[in-house]
């Protein structure tokens, strides 16, 4: 299998806080990571130095051959190829799902609006969402605009999608409708990175599981050793207050 | 004795009542009516004011707060986004720009524009450009402090979005940020307009023909051949024909948008109707 992300010695920190003390780290095209973690680990850096949406203090990030950490690189034109789905969805409030799918493929991949249209339509369909095109975001529910998120990222054709606690914000009902399209997406192909506390989805879907904590991967693998047999002291430590929310201890990972 | 709260409130509210009609009964025994009447219900000297002060002062007047306005919000939007910028010189231009134009009364301004420019610079704007620019100026830098509010008020997860879709910083700001902002201030704008609508006035200091007269101009010249007061009613009349749909307008934007969303985007910002 060919390699989609490469990263070397990362290193972000905000001030004086270390936030990411040297990941290393490769995943493969088609792969899907799932990346667990107490709060304050990193998780949501790491992810968003995927992308630059965070400027890592050093080392390097390729991204199917460019390198995001060139000074010189056409960024937007490489996150074009970066899915990324937020805790928070953002959806653009003021355009309607429709155009919330279509607009950065018409102004940023200048595809024409027919175009634009039919894609849009078939990565509704995707999430099971095809009769919502002329809502706007604020009538969908929880569920149903995170779909349309993901749809939205779909749109741009990406090679690597990033989730970050996609269903974090989601009512309890709500969570397994994105989950069942992130599955689906996973099943397709899709080189996906997620972070998430959905244990059960990170052990059916993920074909490895990252524990980070402190800025560092202290533990990484296929979810059954992770998850179901950590060697170390703090992964086993972190499993146990997921697993079993009634013992949370102070610093509990629920964000 | 003691009273409950409810009570209380309702004496309360039954004393403040009579006291209003006391003051409303007091001043209208008060009033030389048969002078107010003299002085500024003068039927005929009302009458001889139309269509004069319809279709040359309500017009101008309109026509000059719209032009203001609309420089206004130009060079507004363009104050914000310097006083956004993260290079210095253009956010310490931007502040002393807004300082000033905050500080000093539009009259000044008027009579810089109007008098002073032309003389310095030896050219002469004529009466519609001098007014736009001077109720611009001064609309501006309010209007910037108003955008500039606006844009910081729409979700930072708004401009994430559009960048990692591969937008550059430039085209995320003006197709997603700037239009969610004026929905969020289109309620202070309005108010704005009603400001400049009224600052329009101060165009009676400019000598201008006599077809760029607004309101107050011609309120002020019927004056000098009414024997009373009339024209300043009318003309006062005028501007409330303009300024109250306005403000219910800026009521109702207020009410649609919601202040809401400034105070919790996160959880709001995803509930404004178009
Ligand atoms: N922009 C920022 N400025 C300063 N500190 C930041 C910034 N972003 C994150 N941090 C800090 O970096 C640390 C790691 O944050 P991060 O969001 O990556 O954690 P996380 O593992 O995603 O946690 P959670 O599970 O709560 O989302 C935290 O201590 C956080 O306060
Ligand atoms: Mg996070």
């Amino acid at each position: 299998m060919s390699v989609l992300v490469e990263i070397s010695d990362l290193r972000k920190s905000f001030g004086p806080l270390q936030v990411l003390r040297g990941i290393d780290l490769t995943v493969s095209r088609g792969e899907v990571v799932c990346v667990i973690g107490p709060s304050g680990s990193g998780k949501s850096t790491l992810l968003r130095c995927v992308n630059l949406l965070e400027e890592p203090t050093s080392g390097r990030v390729v991204v199917g051959g460019v390198e995001l950490t060139d000074p010189d690189v056409d960024i937007d034109a490489a996150r074009r190829r970066i899915g990324m789905v937020f805790q928070q969805f953002n959806l653009f409030s003021h355009l309607s799902v429709l155009d919330n799918l279509t607009i950065a493929q018409r102004k940023v991949l200048r595809r024409g609006r027919a175009e634009a249209e039919r894609v849009a339509r078939e990565n509704l369909a995707r999430v099971g969402l095809a009769e919502k095109v002329d809502a706007m975001p604020g009538q969908l529910s929880g569920g149903q605009q995170q779909r349309v998120a993901i749809a939205r990222s779909l749109s741009m054709a990406p090679e690597l999608m990033l989730f970050d606690e996609p269903t974090s914000a989601l009512d309890p009902e709500l969570v397994g409708d994105v989950l069942g399209v992130m599955r689906q997406l996973a099943d397709d192909g899709m080189t996906m990175m997620v972070v998430t506390h959905e244990m059960q989805f990170a052990r059916e879907v993920a074909d490895r599981v990252l524990f980070m904590d402190g800025g560092v991967i202290v533990e990484q693998g296929p979810a059954d050793q992770v998850i179901g047999a950590p060697r170390h002291e703090r992964t086993r430590t972190f499993l146990a207050r997921v697993l079993d929310p009634t013992h949370h201890g102070p610093g509990d990972p629920a964000s | 004795m003691a009273l409950s709260k409810r009570r209380r409130t309702q004496v309360l509210r039954v004393v403040q009542y009579v006291v209003l009609v006391a003051v409303v009964v007091a001043l209208a025994l008060l009033i030389d009516w048969q002078q107010v009447r003299r002085g500024f219900l003068d039927a005929d000297a009302a009458a001889r004011l139309f269509p004069g002060v319809i279709l040359t002062g309500l017009k101008n007047t309109v026509i000059y707060a719209a032009l203001g306005f609309a420089v206004g919000l130009a060079l507004g939007l363009v104050l914000a986004l310097m006083r956004m910028s993260s290079v210095g010189p253009y956010r310490w231009l931007a502040t002393a720009y807004i300082e000033f134009f905050r500080g000093v009364p539009a009259l000044l301004v008027f009579i810089a524009f109007g008098f002073g420019v032309p003389l310095a610079f030896q050219l002469r704007f004529d009466t519609y450009s001098t007014v736009a620019l001077s109720l611009g100026l001064v609309g501006a830098a309010y209007m910037a402090e108003t955008i500039r509010a606006g844009i910081q008020a729409v979700p930072k997860g708004q401009v994430e979005a559009a960048r990692s879709l591969g937008m550059p910083a430039g085209m995320a700001l003006f197709t997603i940020v700037i239009p969610q902002a004026f929905r969020i201030i289109l309620p202070p704008l309005t108010n704005e307009l009603i400001l400049l609508t009224k600052d329009s006035s101060l165009v009676y200091l400019l000598g201008v023909a006599r077809d760029e007269y607004e309101l107050t101009k011609i309120g002020r010249e019927a004056l000098n051949v009414s024997p009373n007061l009339t024209p300043i009613l009318v003309a006062g009349l005028c501007y409330l024909i303009i300024t109250i749909p306005l403000s219910q307008l800026s009521r109702y934007l207020e009410r649609r948008t919601g202040g809401k969303r400034i105070s919790s985007p996160e959880s709001a910002g995803l509930e404004v109707k178009a």
